[in-house]
């Protein structure tokens, strides 16, 4: 009877307040937190950052992760690639009534380990039930606060003719590793989600050169959409090598089974760098030194030959263009 | 959700069992259906057609193609 | 990925370019007939590694595109309604019919899923026995024993709820269609490859024998397809046109036994509708009176209203191979893959959707 989630649970009484107590309280505990206002109150000075992400994932369990250590880590994320500094977080939990108590447990301890790793606090939060049938399983939203520190500039629109790109690592994981769980195709597959925590990674390559243009972590639509974007937004033109670009063996067999262009495939713990030609080897090598940068590459270049595409040379040296993902290519990915 | 339908993957036949195998390339698992090619052993390569085996890869074959591309590939290096 | 990478060498396929600039001394026109042939053509840019002088076009190999308009109205209907549940192939989801789509339909409440499998179908309709699963059977010859082994093992289970709208087309018929159309003058053809491990090359003798055109059977990898046209180049600077065999790791002349055989149980031939080109005798199967109540086609009464097919779309010239896609006043334009006013812009395999997501290199 009490091993799962009930419309009680989201009603603001007795139950709602054991759940909090019970079981997300210890988890999540922090001196904010624990006094459970109904606002967190800090202070923070600099230029302040902040983000809002939902989370709709399914299934919600995947090898490599859960929608708990997305939530926390796709936040996280989102506030690095602008060079912040990620302080707090919200967190918003909308239950699906029937929804198992043990699975919520796990899910909570995940968010706690990707938090702990992020080294971020969750200060505020909300939890609401919905009768069956009017969620699926669970939904998350956070919203993140980071701190900017003054003289970093980064933007889509920053890149340059000249500037070098960097990948920090192999592309498709997440979206392969999701896919693979998914009832309809029956396959197994030896790769997990890349999802993870990037800001000491970003944190390192800003310590050995503050002249980064552009960071994004190429998530829906994948490699191929993040370097359009850069591509549009500073109105110049991408070339990248295919042999350049890392991939897993497991991800490009997934991919040519499903018939998926891997460049279109959705990553939650990579990164896409635009930086100054003259940093890019020093940048690099900072990469390879943190462990969700070791299989970091230069993939391509920023070009004036060519406006607002991105191109990519092939393995059998002809150039083709990337164009943006249109349609859908993996419905709820994240 | 096959996007290319004309795809066939070479994949390694791994186990039978009945009218299905375990299939795998690159790591990557999948359950087939042998209804097609029920004469094919474990440690064949067969061809992956949604869901089903429908074609043996013939290794022999498949070495003689490649000594041809060279073949070819070299004549292309004569005057 | 074994059988698959050795077949990528980049150098071996620069190497092929170069023997194939020096031995195509003419101006030819090459067709293929084969969706996966499509999509890897403008994925490998094959188009720049052949010479000048070889002239390749698309025919229509695409299962998806070229299903008749009135068949995609059939499915559509079926899809609403009662106790119906619809599975298919993915890209049939987004191809705009008469007057909706499939994608449509499901956000409407049709209950609309995406198998990768027939067999997954079977499945879906033993897991919902109180509901009609009905299968839209696209393809050709490939998929065709794959959907005749789903019925038989439907049988032997005793699933009754399971139906299959059988949408499957024959190459060798459409061929022939084409060159009697006399629209466009080939010189050779790429066969279709997995089409032919399931029928062999028996099936094209009839090409070089009555129209003087060479064929060759390709495989889907770069290397395979360069040295499928180096066979055809040779067939035709010699002027001995015939059938040869080039995927010779997939295909047999015999084809796969046990697959026609399959077929043959199933199955039998019948007219079918090709979008672009009309009905077109003995192409399409239909299943035979035995299986018929796994037939959707004679279980469900339907009320269809007229066909109307999009205005200024030229899918149908495009299968013909009569135009490219650039051709096309609306290509790119107001036809695009999030806006597609045909299927060809719509599926994987059609040569719009081709040209536009790999674009003509800009070099």
């Amino acid at each position: 009877m009490n091993d799962i989630i009930l419309l009680a649970h989201g009603s603001g009484g007795k139950l709602s307040h054991d759940l909090i107590q019970k079981r997300l309280l210890p988890s999540l505990a922090n001196p904010m937190l624990n006094k459970l206002d109904d606002s967190a109150i800090f202070e923070a000075s600099g230029h302040l950052a902040f983000t809002t992400d939902s989370y709709v994932v399914s299934p919600i369990f995947f090898p490599g992760g859960d929608i708990g250590k997305l939530a926390v880590c796709g936040t996280v994320n989102d506030l690095s690639m602008n060079g912040a500094k990620p302080l707090y977080l919200s967190l918003s939990l909308i239950v699906e009534e029937g929804f198992s108590l043990s699975e919520l447990d796990c899910i909570v301890r995940s968010i706690k380990a990707a938090a702990e790793e992020a080294e971020v606090n969750i200060i505020t939060g909300d939890t609401k039930v919905v009768n069956q049938g009017q969620a699926d399983k669970l939904f998350i939203n956070t919203s993140g606060i980071g701190v900017t520190p003054f003289g970093i500039d980064i933007s889509g629109a920053n890149a340059r003719a000249g500037d070098k790109i960097i990948l920090s690592g192999t592309i498709g994981d997440h979206g392969i590793a999701v896919m693979s769980q998914r009832e309809e195709l029956k396959f197994e597959v030896p790769v997990e989600s890349d999802c993870a925590p990037l800001n000491k990674l970003v944190a390192q390559m800003l310590n050995s050169s503050p002249r980064i243009h552009c960071l994004r972590d190429p998530t829906r639509g994948g490699l191929a959409t993040t370097l359009n974007e850069f591509a549009q937004q500073s109105n110049i033109g991408i070339t990248i090598e295919e042999n350049k670009i890392p991939i897993k063996e497991g991800v490009k067999a997934a991919c040519e089974l499903l018939g998926f262009d891997p460049v279109y495939v959705a990553n939650e713990g990579k990164l896409v760098a635009v930086v100054e030609p003259v940093d890019a080897d020093k940048i690099l090598a900072q990469m390879k030194q943190n462990n969700y940068g070791r299989d970091a590459a230069i993939i391509g270049e920023v070009t004036n030959e060519h406006s607002r595409r991105v191109a990519m040379r092939t393995k059998l040296g002809h150039s083709r263009i990337v164009d943006m993902l249109s349609g859908e290519l993996l419905p709820r990915i994240c | 959700m096959a996007k290319v339908m004309c795809l066939a993957v070479p994949v390694k036949v791994i186990s039978i069992e009945g009218d299905e195998a375990e299939t795998e390339i690159a790591g990557v698992r999948r359950r087939a259906s042998i209804a097609l090619t029920p004469e094919v052993k474990v440690g064949d390569y067969v061809l992956l057609h949604t869901g089903y085996a429908i074609g043996i890869v013939d290794e022999a074959e498949a070495k003689e193609t490649l000594k041809l591309l060279e073949e070819i590939a070299t004549l292309s290096e004569v005057h | 990925m074994k059988f698959i990478d050795e077949y990528q060498n980049s150098e071996l396929a620069r190497k092929l370019a170069t023997r194939l600039a020096k031995s195509s001394t003419k101006p030819i026109r090459l067709m293929e007939f084969c969706g996966g042939h499509t999509h890897a053509i403008m994925r490998y840019g094959i188009r720049q590694l052949v010479p000048k002088t070889v002239e390749m076009r698309s025919g229509p190999g695409c299962p998806v595109c070229v299903t008749a308009t009135a068949d995609l109205d059939k499915s559509i209907t079926m899809a609403h309604l009662p106790g119906v549940i619809i599975t298919t192939f993915g890209d049939m989801v987004r191809i705009p019919g008469s007057y909706s789509s499939l994608q449509q339909a499901r956000a409407e409440g049709a209950d609309i899923r995406v198998v990768y499998s027939a067999v997954d179908a079977v499945e879906i309709a033993k897991a919902n026995p109180k509901k009609s699963v009905i299968f839209i059977g696209i393809g050709f010859e490939t998929t065709a024993p794959t959907i005749a082994a789903s019925i038989i093992k439907a049988q032997k289970e005793r699933t009754e709820n399971f139906y299959v709208l059988s949408l499957l087309k024959s190459t060798p018929p459409v061929m022939k269609a084409l060159l009697e159309l006399g629209e466009v003058k080939l010189d050779g053809i790429i066969c279709p490859g997995h089409v032919s491990v399931i029928i062999g090359s028996y099936p094209y003798e009839f090409i070089p024998r009555n129209y003087n055109i060479s064929c060759v059977i390709s495989g889907f990898e770069p290397l395979d397809i360069l040295l499928c046209v180096d066979k055809l180049v040779e067939q035709i600077e010699s002027g001995k046109p015939r059938v040869e065999i080039a995927y010779r790791r997939g295909v047999k002349p015999q084809g796969n036994k046990k697959a026609l055989e399959l077929m043959d149980e199933v199955f039998e031939i019948d007219g079918a509708n090709w979008r672009g080109i009309g009905v077109v005798a003995q192409s399409g199967l239909r299943i035979k009176q035995e299986y018929e109540h796994f037939d959707a086609d004679t279980t469900f009464q339907l009320n269809l209203k007229p066909v109307r097919e999009p205005e200024g779309c030229r899918c149908g010239d495009i299968l013909r191979g009569v135009a490219t896609p650039p051709e096309c006043k609306l290509f790119g334009k107001v036809c695009t893959p999030e806006k597609p006013i045909g299927p060809c812009m719509v599926s994987n395999e059609g040569a719009c959707a081709a040209y536009y997501k790999y674009g003509i290199s800009y070099e």
